[in-house]
């Protein structure tokens, strides 16, 4: 198929109709507009249910429901409007359904204002909603892997029965970059990853037998009941910590002098810089976690070559993976931060300029 | 080899639509590119930005701090970016709305009425398309052809007439590049 030139928003809601997800809902939110948009033109074409909900609350509890039903679906939203679905993500954390969430994020806190930022990395690797319970957050750092990633949490959505967070932001939502898709499901397989679920999903019942049904449920109001379904939760998380790390090596040789580390947004920044160092002959590393929980904890400490003095954290936030990298690093080298905050994007020649700092 | 554009003025111009034929084209000739706008309420008649990149590796920040290119079709345009252009870069002007224009001498400067030549042309909405040709006049970074095929697919069926008077504004802009 050729490369289509596409908005970030558009790419991820075209690729999550292509992994046959035929139901979506949703409420109105800048810098995500794109996304919302392109489902209400696009799913009444192909079948599906577009649903503009009254607030944010109901779109995930539409989600909820839709999920219970062992169905592909997905809301978006940005930032404040993520805030309010956490105590419906909470819920479908703790009944164990699959879907997809995307947050499109904006600079906060508070209502804050429709820049690009990357300020709900703890709420969305460290909770957000109440209780014990992970999200499998994705990264994306381009509009192809933005467009990738739909089809990808989907399958991990239903391979672990979690929901899964693709953690973008306004400029990747809004930066058009060519991508291709991979091709669309037929109804025929769509139905049948539906029936994949029936051992647990509220279906229509097809043996005639009334007394077998299933429950869909976030409620266990034994204590010894509840403890149960926390720990078999947290097994399942320790499998997923184990399976799912992502990341991406940049530049990462024995000759590094400093290793960064960014994510999403502010690594395509920091690559940049990286190059600029490289053509002046200054060795620097970067990793780039891809999925950010499970995090990469092993791949960060590995990428310390002998010669890095420091480890260098770039976010457009005030330090939030950076607890995940000192972490990673464990003391070994000093990390250090710097990062922009406001809806403010760094530019190459800012971070090109710190990294100088330390030769 | 990676070409960083800056196409900038104010909202309505059509600055967003210079990239996006740009990146669209440079596509089509099979290079990595990408295309960043400026977007908030600073673009509800007032000014507006797209970065764009085309490039033969992959693009690293869809950012540009320091464009080979900068596109100015109003005065603030210039004294915003006009100082990170790259020394030896070029910098395309629209004289009818950049009275001062620019003192940098290090770098290569192209400048007409560009509103005065969209008028003369048949529509004053080709002003962005003008500039397009200087680019491709004065760069080579993507081809005529491509341009000319990618407009026709876009335009044909929809407003013949304005593809005529887009080529012809496209083709009047290669003639000013090369004076």
């Amino acid at each position: 198929m050729a490369k289509i030139l596409m908005k970030g928003n558009e790419a991820v809601a075209e690729a999550a109709i292509r992994s046959g997800c035929r139901l979506y809902f949703a409420y109105p939110i800048t810098p995500q507009s794109e996304l919302i948009e392109y489902m209400a033109r696009m799913m009444p074409k192909v079948n599906g249910t577009f649903l503009q909900a009254e607030s944010e609350v109901a779109a995930i509890n539409m989600v909820y429901g839709a999920a219970g039903c062992g169905k592909r679906v997905m809301t978006s939203s940005s930032s404040p409007g993520i805030s309010l679905k956490m105590e419906g993500i909470s819920y479908i954390a703790g009944a164990e359904l699959p879907c997809v969430i995307v947050n499109v994020q904006r600079g906060g806190p508070g209502l804050g204002d429709i820049q690009p930022a990357q300020g709900d990395y703890f709420q969305a690797t460290k909770g957000g909603g109440h209780g014990d319970y992970r999200l499998i957050v994705m990264a994306p750092g381009s509009v192809q892997e933005f467009a990738d990633m739909a089809s990808e949490a989907f399958e991990l959505a239903d391979k672990y029965r979690n929901p899964v967070m693709i953690l973008a932001d306004g400029m990747l939502g809004q930066m058009m970059e060519p991508v291709e898709f991979k091709p669309a499901k037929t109804d025929a397989e769509i139905e049948e990853l539906g029936k994949q679920h029936h051992s647990w999903c509220i279906h229509p019942n097809e043996d005639g037998d009334k007394k077998h049904h299933n429950e869909i449920n976030s409620l266990e109001i034994d204590p010894l009941v509840l403890e149960k379904h926390v720990n078999e939760l947290y097994e399942k998380y320790a499998v997923i910590e184990q399976k799912e790390l992502r990341y991406e090596s940049f530049n990462v040789y024995d000759d590094n002098e400093i290793l960064c580390v960014a994510w999403g947004t502010a690594s395509r920044i920091v690559k940049s810089a990286i190059n600029e160092l490289k053509a002046a002959g200054k060795s620097v590393g970067m990793i780039r976690p891809i999925n950010v929980w499970p995090y990469p904890y092993e791949a960060v400490a590995k990428a310390i070559g002998p010669k890095v003095k420091k480890v260098y954290v770039f976010e457009l936030n005030t330090g939030q993976m950076l607890d995940d990298v000192k972490i990673a690093v464990s003391g070994k080298v000093p990390v250090d931060f710097w990062g922009k905050v406001g809806g403010i994007v760094f530019t190459p020649a800012e971070i090109q300029a710190k990294l100088e700092e330390c030769f | 080899m990676t070409t960083e554009l800056i196409c900038a003025g104010f909202g309505g111009q059509g600055v967003l639509t210079i990239g996006k034929f740009l990146a669209k084209a440079g596509m089509t000739e099979g290079k990595n590119v990408s295309w960043l706008p400026s977007y908030g309420p600073e673009m509800r008649g007032g000014t507006a930005n797209v970065s764009t990149v085309i490039s033969d590796d992959a693009i690293a920040s869809p950012i540009v701090s320091f464009p080979n290119i900068l596109v100015a079709l109003n005065q603030p345009s210039i004294d915003k970016f006009a100082p990170s252009i790259r020394p030896g870069g070029i910098l395309i002007y629209n004289t009818n709305m950049c009275p001062h224009g620019c003192k940098r001498e290090d770098i290569v400067q192209i400048s007409a009425p560009m509103v005065d030549i969209a008028k003369e042309i048949g529509n004053p909405m080709v002003l962005n398309m003008l500039a397009i040709g200087v680019i491709i006049g004065k760069t080579r970074i993507i081809k005529y052809e491509t341009m000319e095929e990618d407009l026709t697919s876009f335009m044909k069926a929809k407003n013949p007439e304005l593809l005529e008077l887009n080529l012809k504004a496209i083709k009047r802009g290669i003639q000013i590049a090369q004076g």
